[in-house]
């Protein structure tokens, strides 16, 4: 790990990590289709902040990004689980998951 | 290792387990006030445990107790106790909330003490994670009503975009800076010469992630809907202890590791506590659902409240703490008379339904009108004395236009908190409102008089404000 980084810097990681970034927050704001599609984005978003820090760490010699990361990746789980319970109990009630019925609420 | 430090979270996460496991084991359909009551208690418990505690760092510097995390976290806890004590009055043969719900509360309070001890941006993360993805929960609680389920879905993918920016931010710092502690990461800014561009983008990702939780403009776009959908007593938590753990983070690490960089985020800080108090004001207007007005009026408070911040002086931080104060004070005496509209135990939510008020049930009508009153700012009621210190803080910074903005949002302001007051004396009456339950009527009548009699409690509150603003200033 520690070579590979060495080898090739930093910057093809952090490049990565941006572009799952954008890829992320677009895929929330374009998506007008489905939910479930914007909770793969939101794990998206999270997995760049996830490679960010790993490669961080690994070029700082300093572990706690790595301890930071194993964290994010239980929340990560919690986050999932809470977000498909909310998206059944929704689809229960409207009977649909699609982006633009998502909105009884106006004003 | 110096555990004492972290008692009252410690004792809060047990006795939230503890209670946990007695609701599962009561018959089904009566666990709700036992759970209600325990957590009440632990809460108080823990009130006393958080006053006493002494104060250091911990954890390998990853926690921190000093007077401004004690203040931040009482006024969690008060946040928490309000909201409990109105879900035990909301429960009727319509509306029902799982026993969870007071320990969902009580988690997402723990949350918000962590991020008010928070000296490591690990802390703050995990903190800020524990207190939303309760609150998740809690929106979407009323699992048979469309609005609730709705407001927990919007809530959450907003909520959690928002974690992931916060969470992108502080991977940028800790990459720039080298560690993620507070302290060494103000001294890595105070030995720069030139500040790396990853550093003030990570800084300005973690502010979005914070406005975010504060629902401040332009964040905001998810609080009138939520603040609509969820549970009355959920929605006056919402409006109170998450708000003051984002603020007491915003505080923290505004005044610690970002603050030898104050001149680059005042701006935005000024920026978006002026579209704040605006947007607050002038959206609210049109309304005619009262939980959604309370919505528009949380972000416009929440504007005052960062205009103290915008000062970045000690006089601003006391201001800021004061605010939130006396915010949490007669936004729970507002949401206690929400929790009352109540006809045939049914929950009517329209500004209309207040109609005459005075004359069908004058003790509520009275408090709501005091509420409203001090929500303006008028004296001596609470609002004014935190209204006048963020102003007087501004002024002494000399954030002129900034008062000027907020002047102009608080006379507008004032138009729509009056119409309430109008519509309650001086409209044709509506049908009467049920007889509120006596949790409802205790909290409304409490929070009424302390919204009066603030004035008495002025000194060692703003003392206390002062002491907390020192040890985090300096």
């Amino acid at each position: 790990m520690n070579t590979a980084i060495a080898q090739i810097g930093l910057g093809p990681y952090l490049t990565v990590s941006a572009a799952l970034l954008v890829l992320g927050v677009f895929g929330i704001f374009l998506n007008r289709k489905n939910i479930i599609i914007i909770m793969m984005s939101m794990e998206l978003i999270l997995l760049a902040a996830n490679l960010n820090l790993v490669a961080f760490s690994s070029v700082l010699g300093d572990l706690s990004g790595q301890v930071l990361t194993l964290f994010v990746l239980t929340i990560a789980a919690a986050e999932a689980a809470i977000g498909l319970a909310i998206l059944t109990v929704y689809f229960r009630n409207r009977g649909s998951i699609q982006v633009e019925d998502v909105a009884t609420m106006k004003g | 290792m110096n555990w004492i430090l972290a008692l009252p979270e410690i004792v809060l996460a047990v006795s939230g387990l503890l209670i946990l496991s007695v609701g599962v084991l009561t018959k089904k359909g009566h666990a709700f006030l036992p759970s209600a009551t325990l957590s009440i208690a632990a809460f108080v418990v823990t009130g006393f445990l958080v006053a006493l505690s002494p104060g250091g760092v911990g954890y390998d510097g990853l926690f921190v107790v000093d007077a401004f995390a004690r203040f931040i976290k009482l006024l969690a806890i008060v946040g928490g106790v309000v909201a409990i004590a109105l879900s035990v009055g909301y429960t009727n043969e319509h509306r029902e909330l799982p026993f969870e719900m007071p320990i969902l509360v009580l988690f997402s309070t723990l949350g918000a003490m962590v991020m008010a001890s928070s000296t490591n941006l690990m802390t703050l993360f995990v903190g800020l994670e524990l207190s939303s993805l309760a609150i998740y929960v809690l929106c979407a609680l009323e699992r048979d009503r469309l609005g609730s389920a709705e407001a927990g879905l919007k809530y959450f993918i907003l909520g959690s975009l928002a974690s992931g920016l916060l969470l992108y931010g502080v991977s940028l710092v800790y990459g720039y800076a080298g560690t993620m502690e507070y302290a060494p990461i103000a001294a890595e800014i105070n030995s720069a010469g030139i500040l790396p561009i990853g550093l003030v983008i990570g800084m300005v990702f973690v502010i979005v992630g914070l406005a975010f939780k504060l629902s401040a403009v332009p964040f905001h776009m998810w609080t009138p809907d939520v603040y609509q959908g969820a549970p009355t007593p959920v929605t006056a938590y919402m409006a109170g202890a998450p708000k003051f753990a984002a603020f007491a983070l915003i505080l923290r690490v505004m005044a610690g590791p970002f603050g030898a960089m104050s001149p680059r985020w005042q701006l935005l800080i000024e920026v978006i506590a002026a579209l704040s108090m605006l947007f607050g004001s002038f959206a609210a207007i049109p309304q005619r659902n009262i939980k959604r007005l309370m919505a528009y009026s949380s972000i416009g408070h929440m504007g005052y409240a960062m205009m103290g911040l915008a000062a970045a002086s000690p006089a601003g931080t006391t201001g800021t703490l004061v605010y939130l104060t006396t915010y949490l004070i007669m936004n729970a005496g507002t949401f206690g008379v929400i929790t009352a509209m109540r006809r045939q135990g049914r929950e009517v939510t329209e500004i209309s339904d207040i109609a005459g008020l005075g004359r069908t049930n004058p003790g509520l009508a009275l408090v709501l009108a005091i509420c409203m009153f001090s929500m303006i700012g008028v004296p001596p009621l609470a609002g004014f004395f935190g209204k006048f210190m963020v102003f007087a803080a501004a002024w002494n910074a000399g954030l002129y236009p900034l008062i000027a903005v907020g002047v102009v949002s608080a006379i507008v302001g004032a138009f729509y908190y009056l119409r309430i007051v109008k519509v309650a004396y001086f409209d044709p009456a509506a049908p009467a409102f049920d007889r509120p339950a006596p949790s409802v009527s205790f909290v409304s009548i409490a929070m009424g008089l302390a919204t009066v009699l603030f004035l008495i409690g002025l000194g060692p509150i703003s003392e206390a404000a002062q002491a907390a603003a020192q040890a985090l200033i300096g």
